[in-house]
């Protein structure tokens, strides 16, 4: 070590110099980024969106069709639902001004509209919006009677059958356990797979047992927990299913793609899941999926089908964002009929413009699309409210394990548990 | 950053508040710095003074940076405070402290977090100390030996936690498959039997690091004196070399149960909390994260702030009466 202080000081120079540099970067540098994007003339809009693989081609597409417009950059979200949530519900509360147009799951846009996250869409954009598109998806992007999003595709969950061991598919849940016993007693394959886990997927069985038995989970206006007879039927379904012998050993921990794996491998008869099974099942399995075919969602008594949960994606303009009147036109553009119909037959997206499901070229890609339909026109929204995250978490944790429950006991725990989410007092598990 | 010359218990305060075992002080220097009841001669009060003086800026730069977060998260604590309605923030007083002190998910985490920081604690106080006679007395590689055990604590938990799931995952898993096809995460007791074990196995050898410069405290001389008296080498052990250790020990401890309290990475990855395996923390992060719940959020960091002050209270308040090498160490 030298002593001089002099040489010390000398020594030290050049790094001094190279920090005081390093500093005035980056306080230089964020100001740089904004400048470009303002001068520049062309705005970058930046789409934060759930992983979609093919969803960089309809971003360039409208890239092209904006001549200069604006320009979006697709920002790929993590694959999980809690963590997209997380990311973006992070930024907007610090005011991001980062994020223009914002991939929501469709439970999520009334909590981002209550909390001034997300603009309202008028006008033009919202009458270009409401053309055509179902009801029952775009009754998920309203709050309040506005519209904040615009759906961009849908979701519902089909029955998956063998037809080699399943004659004819059950109407309902307490006739898919009958069958599936009796092939049980006869040492066939026999299982009814799906999930069961304590997390967003048993909510939305849940729920379509609720809808399906004529049950209210919430008041009409969103804002009280009302919990009545029918909801307490579904649960008395509910654990009639889970306590019957003839699910996974593994019902109570199962999410999507474990059910997948094992109804691919062939250990059940019955699958309810998404559609996205079935171009993964021809894929992995061709010859099972000759024997495998689809139906309406059983429903809680014969002459009443089954009513099932709406998912899907609903695209948003960020209140934060700097270029609104582009990001509209942007949002509009990605969910427009022909890039739905693109998405629709590449990635395997149900569109939500019911004008594309009677489209030819969807025949081939989509053969249970009459089916999705049929549901989507008859469809089982969940709890639309700002507080539903906080209610479906305590909703979850007392579902689970689904054996587990006492039907009357666990209902009137809910609706008080419901209650208090609803007003956030509660504690979340 | 080091602390090293700060007056006694000035250092275990320090510690305590920010509350992080990682920052391996280096207890054994602790043992002579016992100096509280003799009279301070001019010089030794001087040193004292230097001392503060040099540790002065660090706490400054500490106070600032951990002060202002805990003050506002306690007034965050106060407030009906939820992201999703900006307007309906108000002050409520308590009224946070009632709703999470009388509800079941809380006092189940807190269980559970008892639970899990007692167990490997004491689990990993009885290997620790078996690791570090091992490593001390290598005569063989020891610098192999040293590596070696020190290698699970190397690996990032996350990661850790991500590789003991799949392992424990059906189909996927080495070990799952030793148990012909039931799988162990979807059940409360064996999901928390995986979790000490994942947390055993990763924090032993820290434990294992501490207790080895405790060993090192002990002279040779006593030893070889107890074994002329004809102790055995048990009696060495519990009459000889734990008495010496024990400011070592109790240093390790108090890192330990403070990390162990704190247990977030390997129940985020291998539960996610499910069957009521959620720790305080989990559920701190579950309301204050993801249910953007910022009142009862800061009400729940706020009670695990308080039951790590009293955990590190109860240790120093220990090492303030108990521990050798502070009074009675000094004059022998």
């Amino acid at each position: 070590m030298t002593t001089d202080p002099d040489e010390s000081r000398h020594r030290r120079r050049p790094r001094v110099r190279l920090a005081a540099t390093a500093a005035a970067l980056t306080l230089v540098a964020p100001l740089a980024a904004c400048g470009a994007g303002e001068s520049g003339g062309t705005p970058t809009l930046n789409l934060y969106y759930p992983p979609e693989q093919n969803l960089q081609k309809v971003v360039d597409d409208c890239n092209q069709q904006a001549q200069g417009r604006y320009k979006i950059a697709y920002r790929v979200l993590p694959r999980q639902a809690d963590d997209q949530r997380v990311q973006m519900v992070r930024r907007l509360a610090a005011e991001d001004t980062g994020m223009d147009i914002l991939g929501l799951d469709v439970t999520w846009t009334q909590e981002f509209a209550s909390a001034d996250w997300i603009r309202e869409w008028t006008g033009q954009d919202q009458a270009d919006v409401e053309q055509g598109t179902l009801a029952g998806p775009l009754e998920t992007a309203r709050y309040e009677g506005k519209l904040y999003a615009a759906p961009k595709n849908t979701n519902v969950q089909l029955l998956w059958y063998r037809s080699d061991l399943v004659p004819e598919p059950p109407k309902t849940w307490d006739q898919m356990i009958q069958q599936a016993k009796e092939l049980k007693s006869q040492n066939k394959p026999y299982q009814v797979l799906t999930m069961g886990a304590q997390y967003e997927g048993l909510v939305v069985l849940y729920n379509s047992l609720a809808e399906s038995a004529g049950g209210k989970i919430l008041s009409e206006d969103g804002k009280k927990a009302v919990m009545d007879a029918g909801t307490v039927k579904a649960l008395e379904q509910l654990q009639r299913f889970a306590t019957s012998g003839v699910t996974s050993p593994s019902f109570s921990n199962a999410v999507e793609d474990p059910v997948r794996l094992e109804f691919q491998n062939g250990d059940g008869a019955f699958q309810v899941n998404w559609p996205f099974v079935y171009p993964a099942l021809q894929e992995a399995n061709p010859e099972l999926a000759k024997k495998v075919k689809w139906a309406r969602f059983p429903g809680i008594d014969e002459n009443t089908p089954g009513k099932v949960t709406i998912g899907g994606v609903n695209m948003a303009v960020s209140s934060y964002s700097k270029h609104p009147k582009e990001s509209f036109e942007a949002a509009r553009c990605i969910r427009d009929e022909k890039n739905q119909k693109f998405s629709a037959i590449n990635d395997g997206v149900p569109p939500t413009i019911e004008k594309i499901y009677a489209d030819p070229e969807m025949e081939k890609a989509y053969p249970m699309k009459e089916t999705i339909l049929e549901e989507l026109k008859d469809p089982a929204v969940r709890p639309l409210n700002p507080a539903y995250q906080s209610i479906s978490t305590v909703m979850s944790a007392y579902l689970s394990p689904p054996s587990g429950i006492q039907p009357q006991q666990t209902a009137d725990q809910l609706r008080k548990a419901i209650a208090d989410a609803l007003v956030s007092k509660g504690v979340l598990p | 950053m080091s602390i090293n010359a700060t007056p006694a218990g000035a250092d275990v305060a320090a510690d305590a508040e920010q509350g992080s075992g990682r920052h391996a002080a280096v207890p054994a220097q602790r043992s002579n710095r016992r100096t509280k009841k003799t009279p301070l001669s001019e010089n030794k009060r001087a040193e004292r003074k230097l001392g503060w003086l040099l540790c002065a800026p660090a706490a400054l730069v500490m106070v600032l940076v951990t002060a202002y977060p805990i003050i506002y998260s306690v007034w965050l604590s106060l407030q009906r405070f939820d992201l999703r309605f900006p307007d309906q923030r108000e002050f409520i007083g308590l009224e946070n402290y009632v709703t999470v002190l009388s509800n079941q998910f809380w006092w189940t985490a807190f269980g559970v977090t008892m639970l899990i920081t007692v167990v490997t604690v004491a689990i990993e106080l009885v290997l620790g100390m078996g690791l570090a006679l091992i490593m001390h007395r290598t005569l063989v590689g020891r610098g192999i030996v040293r590596t070696a055990a020190l290698i699970p604590y190397g690996i990032v938990t996350v990661v850790a936690a991500f590789s003991w799931k799949y392992a424990w995952t059906p189909g996927t898993g080495y070990l799952a498959n030793l148990l012909d096809g039931s799988a162990p995460l979807t059940e409360r007791a064996s999901s928390l039997a995986i979790i000490m074990l994942a947390e055993i196995w990763k924090t032993t050898p820290f434990m294992a690091l501490l207790l080895m410069a405790g060993l090192a405290l002990v002279p040779e001389d006593l030893l070889k004196a107890a074994s002329t008296d004809g102790a055995t080498s048990w009696q060495r052990f519990t009459k000889v070399m734990l008495p010496v250790m024990k400011p070592a020990i109790l240093v390790a401890l108090l890192f330990r149960t403070l990390d162990a309290f704190r247990v977030f990475d390997n129940i985020f990855v291998l539960t996610a909390g499910s069957n009521e395996t959620s720790s305080v923390s989990m559920l701190a992060y579950n309301n204050l994260i993801r249910g953007l719940n910022l009142g009862i959020g800061s009400t729940m960091s706020v009670l695990i702030f308080i039951t790590v002050a009293i955990i590190a209270f109860v240790f120093v308040k220990l090492f303030g009466t108990a521990a050798p090498g502070s009074d009675d160490g000094e004059r022998r």
